[in-house]
């Protein structure tokens, strides 16, 4: 029920800090957190079946967009310094599932703002750092959709409860070094393992300028996830697993553009490795239930770039390729294609503002050995406090 | 034993890295008018470097790596404020993990906090663009906020190195006089442009104009941070049939399709004016800046 109460309260928030401005006048409203929210729907449409990936465990929200109009997550989002030490920030997501509104804390966590020799440490539930787009938001994305190799291998994001600790070089090229202990919650982790302290990452990152014209970053990341009892479905069977996940990554980002200002045209190339080495045991909750020894390693990668050619106008290409282990092809039910599953998108889109994008995309898929083509027209508007220009 | 002696060069590394040269104050700036003004008054006792140039548009900076880079060696970090940086600045500064800068402590300073802002919006609405909440911070285009800023800096500056602080004080005293000697004459050399009617690209000359006693009869940009639109640019062309405009005025970082479509047609000449410090060639400093713009204003440059 409280639920219910929550955004009546955030409009009020709003109008009051609304009025306050416009008054130039200083009341308690001034220290209200910084708010937005993001409004983010689609309208899909695929030639032939929704394209359903096989022959791999995935889990947390994997799923291809329903045909049709859909709302991906309507966000809340509240930050704020707590104090002089502390940054506070807290994300919701409203998600519609079949007419019922299911609530999602996404984010919720402090920041330390003052601690020395470079460190700072963030705590709660939180998007991990590990890769290129894993901390970003679905409305953040340059493309309608998750690359494949995140569907696939890390439910889409990992985000789980825990703590993460940074630390930058203090050195003219830009290096920094993290990690993060987490509950084990989240896919590819399950089951709050060894006391709730189940998964730890760790992620160095190198990046620069090269001229005035180019940016980089590079990275590195590591995942190491023990799960009891993780749940996620392999084709139409549930299957839970026990054993331990080691995710490897790499990424790299490059951005071009013309004596370093983007306002007319800016072009970002973005790819990312990744592999995924699993082992332990499987439990086909099926009737009854058959467990087997499980040994599998999986990768892919993706690439996009995208090129805005004219003020408010960017185009976009991508490419993504899974190479599956055999780990589950002897399984009763279980199809691995003799082909690796890919996919490449187009996008298209349109800005009118910071606040605004709307977008057009197609996908050819080509998953286990099945072809099909989607189309996406998406729009994704974001209200209220500006949002952070991200590298 | 190989392994030991990477580990001691990279520590070295480091290590290096962490002292500032020569034991020089670090001073990181939003905009280059604020790296040419702390280079004046702290001369080699710092070292400035800015994280926009004078060809960057300042709205639309990303929190990239090198820059968080230098946030984070940073003993003091200048910038205009008033959200005009707020799409990167507030991310690259708790990105940094650099205690020192974070905004109420001595090394953050918002060079707008010692200006009395213009256009302070009565309704705050994001339907009528990308307006400023707190009023138009596009302050350097006036002298004599320079001079303002020029002042709380030095101070800054003396709190921040107070071994050092007799050097910035003469600094300071040496800067002003200068100043507002070159003031005077900026203002003196505009006399005639009091009155005057131009148009912009943006509503970032605003102080200028309030400075000079320039008159804006219209901008290129519908709407503050949107593109100019052809039908908006017809609209123009329309009005300024009647109109004695002397100028259509754009900074460096901006499209000039514009400027000169309505300049080939109403024959008003499109020119750039140097916004800040390293927008055209012999604007290397901030006095170098005011003679180039009040140079174009009269017809003189460019």
């Amino acid at each position: 029920m409280r639920l219910i109460f929550l955004p009546a309260t955030l409009a009020v928030c709003l109008v009051q800090t609304e009025l306050s401005v416009a008054q130039g006048s200083i009341s308690s409203t001034e220290f209200n957190p910084a708010l937005s929210l993001i409004l983010d729907g689609k309208f899909t449409s695929y030639s032939g079946a929704p394209p359903e990936l096989m022959g791999v465990l995935q889990g947390g929200e994997s799923e291809p967009a329903p045909e049709g109009f859909s709302l991906s997550d309507t966000e809340v989002v509240a930050s704020a310094n707590i104090d002089d030490k502390f940054y506070g920030f807290v994300n919701i997501g409203f998600e519609l599932d079949e007419n019922e509104t299911e609530v999602e804390l996404e984010e919720a966590w402090l920041q330390t703002l003052a601690l020395p020799g470079g460190f700072s440490v963030k705590a709660g539930r939180l998007f991990s750092d590990i890769g290129y787009l894993n901390v970003r938001h679905a409305h953040a994305w340059d493309f309608a959709n998750a690359p494949l190799i995140y569907d696939a291998f890390l439910g889409t994001s990992y985000a789980d409860t825990g703590v993460q600790v940074r630390w930058i070089a203090p050195l003219d090229v830009f290096l920094e070094v993290g990690g993060e202990i987490m509950s084990g919650d989240s896919f590819p982790a399950g089951g709050r393992a060894d006391s709730g302290t189940g998964a730890h990452t760790l992620f160095a990152r190198l990046g620069g300028d090269a001229g005035v014209s180019n940016s980089w970053r590079v990275g590195v990341s590591f995942l190491a996830a023990d799960s009891i009892g993780r749940e996620s479905m392999l084709e139409l069977t549930r299957v839970g697993f026990d054993g331990n996940t080691d995710v490897t990554m790499f990424d790299f980002v490059w951005k071009w553009a013309r004596n370093g200002n983007p306002r007319d045209r800016n072009f970002t190339l973005v790819g990312e490795y990744l592999r995924r080495d699993e082992k332990g045991a499987l439990t086909l909750l099926s009737q009854p239930p058959l467990t087997v020894a499980y040994d599998d390693d999986q990768s892919g990668f993706y690439l996009y770039g995208t090129y805005q050619f004219r003020p408010q106008w960017r185009v976009g290409a991508r490419f993504d390729q899974l190479s599956l282990g055999k780990g589950l092809s002897g399984l009763p039910g279980v199809a691995v294609g003799s082909s690796d599953p890919g996919r490449w998108s187009f996008m298209l889109d349109w800005s009118n503002s910071e606040f605004s994008r709307l977008r057009f995309q197609i996908d050819s898929y080509d998953l286990n050995g099945r072809s099909s083509t989607g189309f996406v027209l998406q729009y994704v508007m974001s209200i209220g406090a500006h949002g952070a220009h991200t590298f | 034993m190989k392994h030991i002696t990477n580990y001691h060069v990279y520590f070295l590394l480091l290590t290096l890295g962490a002292a500032p040269a020569w034991g020089q104050l670090q001073v990181f700036t939003c905009e280059p008018e604020w790296a040419a003004l702390a280079a004046e008054l702290g001369g080699d006792r710092i070292e400035a470097e800015s994280a926009v140039t004078g060809l960057q548009d300042v709205h639309y900076i990303q929190a990239r790596p090198s820059l968080i880079a230098k946030a984070r060696r940073a003993d003091l970090v200048i910038c205009t404020g008033a959200d005009l940086e707020v799409g990167w600045l507030p991310l690259l500064l708790r990105q940094a993990n650099n205690a020192a800068i974070q905004p109420g402590a001595p090394g953050f300073m918002a060079a707008t906090d010692f200006v009395d802002l213009l256009e302070q919006p009565q309704v705050v609405d994001r339907a009528l663009g990308d307006i400023h909440p707190f009023g138009n911070p596009h302050i350097q285009t006036d002298p004599r906020n320079i001079g303002r800023v020029a002042a709380a800096l030095s101070e800054r500056l003396q709190t921040l190195d107070v071994a050092q602080a007799e050097i910035y004080a003469a600094r300071y005293a040496d800067f002003s006089a200068r100043w507002e000697t070159a003031v005077q004459r900026w203002s003196t050399r505009a006399e005639s442009l009091r009155g005057q009617a131009i148009v912009t690209h943006h509503k970032s000359w605003v102080y200028m104009i309030d400075w000079l006693g320039l008159n804006e009869v219209a901008t290129l940009e519908p709407k503050p941070g949107v593109p100019p639109s052809m039908s908006h640019l017809a609209g123009m062309l329309e009005q300024l049939q009647n109109e004695d405009v002397r100028l259509i005025v754009r900074s460096a970082y901006q499209n000039s399709r514009g400027s000169h479509w309505l300049s080939d047609r109403t024959e008003i000449p499109a020119v750039i004016l140097p916004h800040t410090v390293g927008s055209v060639d012999s604007a290397d400093d901030l006095f170098g800046m005011f003679d180039v713009m009040i140079d174009v204003l009269l017809g003189l440059g460019e």
